[in-house]
């Protein structure tokens, strides 16, 4: 690999070859699937879940930038991801007939969606971000539902005489014969291009991931996880803490952004509720964060997967499948964050069971040794 | 008038949240976690005087008894057997896993009860009262609820300053370690506060279905979220701050409701929020955190 590449893929020191692995894992689950898809191997329940999944994988690792990267617990993820998705809807619903180009159509989408998600971001980050932790997290819970409500109540209407909006209804939008609704409240926007693939969303992924992983081990990375480790600290040394919690906020606004345009042009209908737009969807992202394990983005790839395929690999069980998945999920945190689980852990790791059975060999040894 | 009438139901809905939000609160005081099963603790609560009072036709007072006793048990079940295990962990795997139970109530409660909302019967069965010749009518459940509410928060004031449990509980919430050393059993204290949080959730949720009579698994989820920022808004550690927060989210909620529009009050709800966030970063009531180096 040449040394620009290598680059590229996370800098060239030694521990970088952490980030090569990671792209390099998402690489070959594409092939594969790629490779199952094409030779027909693969579920009609599982191609469907390809976009949600690459959807996710661009949630989780962003909000990961926010959570483990800056510190800052952030509860309203899922808002920006709306954002984003509403934009780009109404951006390639405006411009279905004008622009027939599919790929051009959907780079301008894209860009769309994640400026004005970024934009978004850099707005609320500005108040937001004068808060400290768990009044943080309140507060981007509190705009996420902010955003989620003005969207559902949101009507947009497009005749000869200009725009029309209004906050009540369809008819209060007052259009001309030749008006198109484009946002009808509650119901959401119809039509939108249907151009999201797998492919794209590996795209998607793959520049998440390049972003996050140079961002972490870049300069500018350090100076953040700096802000993360010690805020106080890290002020003291000069460091300007808004602008780069500012610039991590707006950052992982718009890859949500991104997902959110996975999303909308993966649907038939786009409305917003709290299970796609509202707290319900945050929290799920920051569950893939955590499971994942907070400030690792190779583990926020591998929750995103795992725990989105789950609940439909699940799917045997009917009617048991979410309360055996509630189940699971307080089971693996109890196993991995428990401080007395983890003890035992790491007591019967392969690791040291192997150390000790080694060990036993020459016990004494040690035992005289101390005395 | 019409004020007088929002400003009832207000203060009605709001002291409701006040009763969860002191769950929340008191919670966070001591164990320092956010408990984010506690709004689906109401649903269970409000379940089980469904089950007890309008499937099995017992006595009321029957079915408010299991109501409290039961939600009593199960948040001491749920510390117990998914927080206590926890204790001294990373903050958000501890969020993590009250999100686990909390998907895992919603999800039991489906499988037992479905989908399809209940209507739920209110505890009095009275005609409103009607003022002014019909112009203002307050409902009794309005009434109840805030009597109780009064009730329940005077009682809790008592407990927290003057008994010897109470006393344990602010040593708790202030140092942990230091409590324990002067021989305060903190495991035993924080069992009391979940102990004491779920009851009122049951209170609240039995209050809440008499005044807004469909029960649905979800029930719980709002105004779980809605108390939990009335804890946040009053300041989250702090009894009197919980009890300020709750009413004053369900008066601006209500007046909201009234007089801007129905589809806004909670994006007007959490922008009131945001705002008083901004000028006092630790809600109203809330203790100035030092920084220390």
């Amino acid at each position: 690999m040449s040394q620009k590449a290598i680059k590229l893929l996370g800098g060239n020191r030694p521990k970088d070859k952490n980030n090569i692995i990671t792209i390099s894992l998402v690489v070959a689950l594409f092939a594969i699937v790629e490779l199952l898809k094409g030779t027909g191997h693969i579920s009609n329940l599982l191609s469907g879940l390809l976009v949600p999944i690459c959807m996710y994988i661009t949630l989780a690792v962003s909000l990961n930038l926010v959570v483990g990267i800056l510190g800052e617990l952030s509860l309203g993820h899922a808002g920006f991801m709306c954002v984003g998705a509403y934009s780009s809807a109404l951006f390639s619903l405006v411009t279905k007939d004008m622009i027939p180009m599919t790929w051009l159509r959907l780079i301008l989408a894209f860009l769309i969606g994640g400026l004005v998600a970024a934009i978004f971001g850099l707005l609320i980050g500005v108040p937001v971000l004068r808060l400290k932790g768990d009044y943080l997290a309140i507060v981007t819970l509190a705009f996420g539902e902010i955003i989620k409500n003005l969207v559902t109540i949101l009507h947009l209407g497009v005749d000869s005489h200009g725009i029309h909006f209004s906050t009540e209804s369809v008819a209060a939008l007052h259009l001309q014969e030749d008006g198109k609704i484009l946002i009808k409240g509650a119901l959401g926007i119809t039509g939108v291009p249907k151009s999201s693939t797998f492919e794209i969303g590996f795209i998607i992924v793959m520049l998440t991931l390049l972003v996050s992983l140079n961002l972490v081990n870049s300069a500018k990375g350090r100076v953040i996880m700096a802000i993360r480790d010690n805020r106080i600290a890290a002020e003291s040394v000069g460091i300007n803490i808004t602008t780069y919690k500012l610039f991590v906020f707006s950052l992982s606004a718009f890859f949500a952004g991104l997902a959110g345009v996975l999303y909308s042009h993966n649907l038939a209908t786009l409305t917003a509720n709290t299970n796609n737009f509202g707290y319900n969807m945050s929290i799920a992202i920051l569950l893939l964060v955590v499971l994942g394990g907070v400030g690792s983005i190779r583990g926020s790839v591998i929750a995103a997967i795992i725990l989105t395929a789950l609940p439909e690999l699940l799917r045997g069980l009917s009617d048991y499948r979410m309360l055996i998945y509630s189940i699971l999920l307080i089971v693996i945190m109890l196993f991995n964050a428990s401080p007395k689980l983890v003890a035992l852990r790491e007591r019967y790791s392969p690791k040291n069971l192997f150390k000790r059975i080694f060990r036993k060999k020459q016990p004494e040894k040690e035992a005289n040794a101390d005395v | 008038m019409q004020f007088l009438s929002f400003l009832i139901s207000g203060l009605s809905l709001g002291s409701v949240y006040a009763l969860i939000a002191l769950g929340y609160t008191m919670v966070y005081g001591i164990a320092k976690m956010l408990n984010f099963a506690h709004g689906d603790v109401i649903m269970v609560g409000a379940y089980l005087i469904y089950v007890v009072s309008t499937m099995q036709h017992l006595p009321l007072w029957v079915g408010i008894l299991a109501s409290v006793a039961g939600c009593t048990v199960l948040g001491m079940l749920i510390e117990r057997l998914a927080y206590k295990p926890l204790r001294g962990a990373q903050s958000l795997a501890v969020l993590i896993t009250a999100i686990g139970v909390s998907y895992f109530l919603q999800n039991a409660a489906l499988l037992i009860f479905g989908s399809s909302p209940k209507s739920f019967t209110s505890v009095i069965n009275r005609k409103p009262i009607s003022l002014f010749g019909g112009e203002l009518v307050i409902s009794w459940e309005a009434i109840l609820t805030l009597v109780v509410s009064v009730l329940i928060m005077i009682a809790l004031t008592v407990f927290i300053n003057k008994s010897k449990q109470g006393k344990a509980m602010r040593a708790v919430s202030e140092d942990r370690d230091a409590a324990q050393l002067m021989g305060i059993n903190v495991n035993r204290t924080i069992t009391l506060t979940f102990a004491i949080g779920s009851a009122l959730a049951a209170v609240a949720g039995i209050l809440l279905c008499s005044s807004y009579p469909t029960l649905t698994p979800y029930t719980g989820a709002m105004p779980g979220i809605k108390a939990f920022t009335a804890a946040v808004f009053g300041g989250i550690g702090s009894v009197p701050g919980a009890m300020l927060g709750g009413v004053l989210i369900g008066i601006i909620q209500m007046l909201a409701n009234g007089y801007i529009s129905t589809q806004l009050s909670d994006a007007i709800v959490f922008a009131v929020l945001i705002i008083v966030l901004l000028v006092k970063p630790t809600g109203l009531l809330g203790k100035k955190i030092n920084e220390k180096v």
